[in-house]
């Protein structure tokens, strides 16, 4: 399969990478892990003139704790954070949903930070990391900026990264949090995207709900947050029939479309179910 | 950086270094070559297989770092001073490895497309995970699609090797 050519930078620092984006421009694609990337120059989608590539930036590859944080490097691979010790400690539904994606093959190569930024509604690690509250550290030859990795995406399969910033990491706050988890339904248990999926995380102070973020990936043209159904739930007392109701209004929130991969019926349908075992998983098991 | 290199027609190629089964090649690429295509036409490694050349069935599996990827989504400049190994470098001192053996005579190879890739990816999980259950070894050969042998006498290899059995029990 023919890959258009391009000239190759591979700079040394996050400060170099920066100053070589800012000097190119929009003629400039960032390299990560390549799985999207490569896919799309060799499917005709995509033919930048410039790649930049992240492969010696080693510091971006970390996961870390920090008082009052976890961090985790946008370099870090899908199989990096599928065997951390520490996010398997304190997230193990984020591992969890690293370990939902592709293949060995691809989890060694993919990075979260490509994940995040190629933007697209399908991807796997954003609802789980919006449930958590996570937010994201951009950098550029102007400077950095952090925001709430919800108010990232956008429109349709749009994100707000400018050009010229580097994705650099992703910090997950300390939770008020006692649960969480992300449940996707996919056409085969490997290598396949979601048809539809959902994260939630909830707070839990004895039987009453005090607070709960539900993040629908596949659902809209955008990772979604569905605040209507998280409402519906907070201060009221757990039981089956109000889960069922949040799943009701998190489905009739979605707005899914038909494609190969499954009817937007049938995954509304999806969604409503999922949703309901998904706050029933992280109001049992914790971060599971 | 590797080194660049302008051709007289402008063309722009890069020197690197393959490490590629415990020996470094030198070789002058372009920034688009990927590291299949490398792998089989400059080193004439032709046991790396292309099959979809978009990660989806693994046939183009190599160990780079000792991990498997799929090398049709690597370009072999992102590959320059990392240790690779192909199925060429599996065998010792012209000794099928374990896994090889077991395969064999466990009737695990058909028409033998994607062997490379679920040789390898069997070698990554066994020295990960001497003693993988069944499900571990499903997982672990998940991104290499086989289309002849229905897996089972595959997984049955692998479970075999780990267990240090290389014939198969009853057929
Ligand atoms: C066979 C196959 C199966 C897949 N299955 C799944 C799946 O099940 N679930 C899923 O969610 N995805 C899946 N993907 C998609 C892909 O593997 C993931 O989205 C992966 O996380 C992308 O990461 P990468 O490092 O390879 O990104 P790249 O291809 O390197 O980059 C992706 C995009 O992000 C930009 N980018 C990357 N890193 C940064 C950064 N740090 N700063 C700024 N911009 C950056 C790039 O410029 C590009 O636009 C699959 C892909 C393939 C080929
Ligand atoms: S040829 Fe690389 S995965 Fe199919
Ligand atoms: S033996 Fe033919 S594809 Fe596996």
């Amino acid at each position: 399969m023919y890959v258009p050519d391009f000239e190759y930078h591979a700079p040394k620092s996050v400060a170099e990478a920066c100053a070589i984006l800012a000097e190119l421009g929009d003629r400039a694609t960032v390299l990560a892990g390549g799985t999207d990337v490569l896919h799309k120059m060799k499917v005709g989608k995509l033919a930048p003139e410039h790649l930049v590539s992240l492969k010696h930036l080693d510091e971006l590859r970390e996961i870390r704790e920090e008082p009052g944080r976890v961090v985790i490097g946008a370099l870090a691979s899908h199989n990096q954070i599928y065997n951390s010790r520490l996010l398997q400690r304190r997230y193990l539904s984020l591992s969890m949903a690293a370990h939902t994606m592709a293949s060995n093959q691809i989890c060694n190569l993919g990075t979260v930070g490509g994940n995040i930024v190629n933007g697209v509604p399908s991807a796997d690690l954003p609802p789980i990391l919006i449930a958590l509250n996570a937010s994201i550290r951009l950098t550029s030859a102007e400077g950095e900026r952090t925001m709430p990795l919800e108010d990232f995406f956008h429109g349709s399969a749009q994100t707000r990264i400018k050009q010229g910033e580097i994705l650099t990491e992703i910090v997950i706050p300390d939770q008020a949090t006692t649960g969480s988890t992300y449940l996707k339904f996919g056409l085969r248990r490997s290598g396949a995207l979601a048809v539809a999926a959902a994260a939630v995380s909830v707070q839990v102070a004895g039987d009453t709900l005090h607070g709960v973020r539900i993040v629908l990936a596949s659902a809209a043209p955008t990772v979604l947050r569905v605040t209507g159904a998280e409402r519906s739930l907070v201060g009221r007392r757990i039981d089956d029939d109000l889960l069922a109701e949040a799943g009701y209004l998190a489905a009739k929130a979605s707005s899914p479309r038909d494609s190969i991969r499954g009817s937007a019926e049938y995954r509304r349908n999806l969604v409503e179910v999922l949703t309901k075992r998904a706050l029933r998983k992280a109001i049992d098991e914790g971060h599971a | 950086m590797a080194q660049a290199i302008t051709d007289k027609d402008g063309v722009k190629r890069y020197l690197i270094t393959l490490n590629v089964n415990g020996d470094a090649h030198t070789v002058l690429v372009k920034g688009n070559a990927i590291l299949t295509n490398v792998l089989r036409e400059q080193l004439d490694l032709t046991g790396t297989k292309k099959g979809c050349e978009l990660g989806d069935c693994g046939s183009c599996t190599v160990l780079l770092d000792g991990k498997p990827v799929d090398s049709c989504l690597v370009l072999a400049i992102e590959a320059d001073g990392r240790e690779i190994t192909t199925i060429e470098g599996v065998a010792e001192n012209g000794r099928l490895d374990a896994i090889q053996e077991s395969m064999i005579n466990h009737a695990a190879v058909q028409c033998g497309y994607c062997t490379p890739g679920m040789v390898l990816s069997a070698k990554a999980l066994l020295t990960r995970n001497p003693n993988p259950s069944e499900q571990e070894v499903r997982e672990a050969i998940s991104g290499n699609l086989c289309r002849c042998t229905g897996y089972v006498h595959i997984v049955e290899a692998v479970l075999a090797t780990a267990q240090g059995r290389l014939t198969p029990d009853d057929h």
